[in-house]
């Protein structure tokens, strides 16, 4: 009974997401005040229905009801309930269900939090953002319903898949699906703009905050999946160009360029046309990630079960509303001229500069990701490009991308007086110079090209962030006078520098090492002594596994103990392992059992991880950057000040 | 004006190549090696009765289906319904590999489902399975009269990829 309940809730969501669609925009084209006002209520109905669907899939989660298929195939009796909870999206179905949930879950709190915009802007946003609903709502009703039944019940679940078995797991996907999902918004804002004709810049000044928003549950949700990755599957990566993971980068890449666009369209007007060709593809990225992920095409570690169906409905979908949005862009975009210039030195040259380098950086991921398809296509043979070829073709565009950071941060808009701009620059360069050698060389005790070049980058970064911070101070006004957009700023771009000497450290000097081990057994790696001291058994709710005991001393005096494991789980029957981690902020001491060798002896990777805990830090402080940026008051006021300069006519037509 | 179009080109040029991608073959066909190659030898005890053993020997002479099974497998039950209608049907004789299983819990397994199998393998440590290029369960193979494989399925079976998957090549052999 449930089941059809939240079957039924799906089909009036897909109802209400249509009249959400069609009235508000005819309604706005018309200026029917009473048609546009349809907009909020039918987006929070839509809502309604869709977390009512959500709810059920879960409750039959919790309830062990395995006459649903899905839940059939993804749970078991003895789940650990938050493992029942977080599977409901731990595959395809339940997932598309969430992805409905946060679009409905965006659409709302535009509704709500967008009392300063005109009602026909809001009118025509919630329409665009209810458009992508009904796609989404017909997908999984049509091809991939995650309330279909199972004919008799199965007895027991088959359960979740072991490797998502876990915290991190478990709100890694929605944090994902919020950033990602996120860009719907600034998609509908550029569209609702388009439709309706209205290109100043005001557009880009409402769109600015959601699109940061969405840009740092991005961030967060990428650099969960990447923790995760390092610590469970058990390879000490933290990164694997895997295709996945790239179709949540590339959304990333170009949101951060739309981030930085849309502060110069705000500030200055200019480069209109530009950053709504970047609200178009930042979404439209996430659709393609989507279609990639979920429709087979590419082989991935992590890919969904996959159906050519599927496939095709997405991409038709994805078809319609990029080819729609690209076709009004070709339509508007011509008659967007700025007739403000800006001085060669100014601040718009470097964000310019930025944006032109972040797309770089998306095209190689895209070809990258895309190559296996086109190799197979072109019948060059099935190659995948593999982990080299991206970690060097992506520092071409990173590597002045982040120098050019710090100089960008200290020009002015306009134009920027270049003796005064190098005496600012002045003193981070010789800062970062002096500690990017300094620091490998005499804390590491080695040195070369590279990793000269990233470390004094990071420091670099870091320093040239932190200079109108500590000007700012120095003034009268103190922290007074610090807007919160410059602090975020500011902020964001010190996690990018940590991020940066996170990545140079990690990569230069981690060591990996495999080793066999048996109790009572020691060996160095890395100038760490690792000491066996004991194998044993233990028994979790629905696995079994062997822990060993690992001391780890440095130079006789101890310095922690760590206890990997070797899963197996009891339905699937496939062995997981648990890596044993000594996490510190300078160095990660990461210890995983391999396989069984005989005479109680394990192959044992052992690998010694300097400075990786800095490349989540590095995202965390980014994230907070951002999220300091959308507190700014600049916003709030904007709002009530709007909604003061309110549209005479629309409040005549709501009178 | 150019400009502004090229967008656009770009993406129905991505567009393009993506349906191509897509009808360059179902992504699901993963390639099995053994396919157009004898099935690799076994001998394995039988599920119910352990001092019984079958193997590729039995399935010599006429086309055979050997359907990959395990209790834990849930579209496993939801292609069992269709196995007893083909087994009903007499149209091909169906052997099972029970695989990565618990003896009492398969056995208890057909007891309550219908046991469509002439005989089924018993591989608990998926030592066959190994041979047989084994990617999950539900997997059937088809193998003809020779011992060739000749088709294999991933996933459930139903009537739809019966037809269009199965008789097709076993009529194209036999005109």
């Amino acid at each position: 009974m449930i089941p059809e309940i939240g079957q039924f809730a799906m089909i009036l969501a897909l109802a209400l997401a249509a009249i959400q669609t069609a009235v508000p925009i005819v309604g706005a084209h018309r200026d029917d005040a009473a048609m546009m006002g349809v907009a909020r209520s039918a987006a929070t109905g839509q809502f309604v229905f869709v977390a009512i669907a959500f709810g059920c899939l879960t409750y039959a989660f919790l309830t062990d009801d395995f006459s649903v298929l899905y839940v059939a195939n993804h749970s078991q009796l003895s789940l650990p309930t938050l493992y029942k909870v977080s599977a409901v999206w731990g595959a395809h179905e339940g997932s598309l269900l969430m992805w409905v949930l946060i679009l409905a879950g965006w659409t709302l709190a535009v509704a709500r939090f967008s009392s300063g915009v005109p009602d026909a802007f809001a009118a025509r946003v919630i329409g665009v953002l209810g458009f992508l609903s009904i796609g989404f709502l017909a997908f999984m009703i049509l091809t991939s319903n995650p309330f279909e039944r199972l004919v008799p019940a199965a007895a027991d679940g088959a359960d979740l898949n072991p490797l998502l078995q876990d915290p991190g797991l478990a709100i890694h996907p929605p944090l994902l699906y919020i950033g990602y999902v996120g860009f719907s918004v600034a998609f509908a804002f550029a569209i609702a703009a388009m439709l309706s004709g209205d290109l100043d810049r005001t557009w880009a000044k409402w769109t600015r905050p959601w699109t940061t928003l969405a840009w740092l549950f991005l961030t967060l949700g990428i650099a969960l999946g990447s923790w995760w990755a390092y610590y469970e599957l058990g390879w000490g990566g933290w990164w694997f160009w895997d295709a996945v993971e790239n179709a949540s980068f590339m959304p990333w890449l170009i949101g951060t360029a739309l981030m930085h666009s849309l502060a110069v369209t705000e500030k200055r007007g200019l480069f209109k046309s530009w950053t709504l060709l970047l609200a178009i593809t930042a979404f439209s990225l996430s659709l393609l990630g989507t279609f990639l992920v979920r429709s087979g095409i590419l082989v991935s570690v992590h890919a969904f079960a996959t159906d050519p169906e599927r496939g095709y409905f997405i991409l038709a979908f994805l078809g319609i509303v990029v080819v729609g949005a690209l076709l009004l862009y070709a339509w508007r975009a011509p008659s967007l001229d700025s007739d403000v210039g800006f001085a060669l030195l100014s601040r718009e040259t470097f964000l310019l500069l930025n944006n032109v380098l972040l797309v770089i950086a998306t095209a190689i991921v895209l070809y990258g990701t895309l190559s296996p398809l086109i190799y197979q296509m072109m019948d060059w043979g099935k190659i995948s490009i593999g982990e080299p070829w991206f970690n060097f073709a992506f520092l071409i565009p990173t590597v002045p991308l982040v120098i050019l950071l710090g100089m960008g941060m200290h020009a002015a808009w306009r134009t920027q007086n270049t003796g005064t701009w190098l005496d600012v620059l002045k003193l981070p360069a010789i800062i970062g110079v002096v500690l990017g050698i300094v620091v490998p060389l005499f804390v590491y005790g080695r040195m070369s090209v590279m990793l000269a070049v990233g470390c004094i980058a990071a420091f670099w970064i870091v320093v040239s962030s932190l200079v109108p911070i500590i000007r700012s101070l120095r003034r009268e006004k103190g922290a007074a006078g610090i807007t919160r957009s410059a602090l975020g700023m500011s902020v964001a771009h010190v996690g990018m520098g940590l991020f940066v000497l996170g990545v140079t450290v990690v990569s230069a000097f981690g060591v990996e090492s495999d080793r066999a081990l048996s109790p009572g057994a020691s060996t160095e790696v890395a100038g760490f002594e690792f000491e066996m001291r004991g194998l044993n058994n233990v028994t979790g709710p629905n696995f079994t596994a062997i822990e060993a005991e690992v001391e780890i001393r440095k130079d006789g005096e101890y310095v922690g103990t760590v206890r990997p494991q070797k899963r197996q789980y009891l339905v699937q029957k496939s062995p997981m392992t648990e890596a044993g981690i000594r996490a510190g902020l300078d160095k990660d001491l990461f210890v995983a059992l391999g396989d069984q060798l005989g005479n109680n002896a394990w192959s044992v990777r052992i690998q010694y991880k300097p400075l990786i805990r800095f490349i989540w830090l590095g995202c965390l402080i980014m994230a907070l950057g951002g999220l300091i940026a959308i507190s700014d008051r600049r916003y709030r006021v904007n709002v009530r000040e709007t909604a003061k300069r309110k549209d005479p006519k629309a409040q005549e037509a709501a009178a | 004006m150019n400009r502004f179009i090229l967008p656009l080109v770009i993406v129905i040029g991505l567009i393009v190549f993506l349906v191509m991608g897509l009808q360059h073959g179902d992504p699901r066909a993963l390639p099995s090696p053994f396919i157009g190659k004898p099935a690799p030898e076994f001998e394995l005890p039988t599920l119910k009765n352990p001092e019984v053993v079958i193997g590729t020997d039995n399935f010599a002479g006429k086309y055979t289906l050997v359907n990959v099974w395990a209790t834990w497998c849930v579209m496993c039950q939801a292609e069992h319904g269709f196995l007893m209608d083909l087994a009903a049907s007499k149209s091909i004789p169906i052997y099972g590999l029970n695989w990565r299983d618990s003896r009492p819990d398969a056995i208890r397994w057909l007891g309550r489902l219908g046991d469509p199998y002439i005989a089924s393998a018993f591989d608990p440590d998926n030592r066959v399975g190994m041979d047989w290029g084994v990617y999950g369960a539900p997997e059937t193979f088809l193998l003809d009269p020779e011992g060739t494989v000749v088709y294999k399925h991933l996933g459930p079976l139903d009537p739809a990829i019966w037809e269009r998957e199965f008789l097709s090549r076993m009529q194209e052999a036999s005109p």
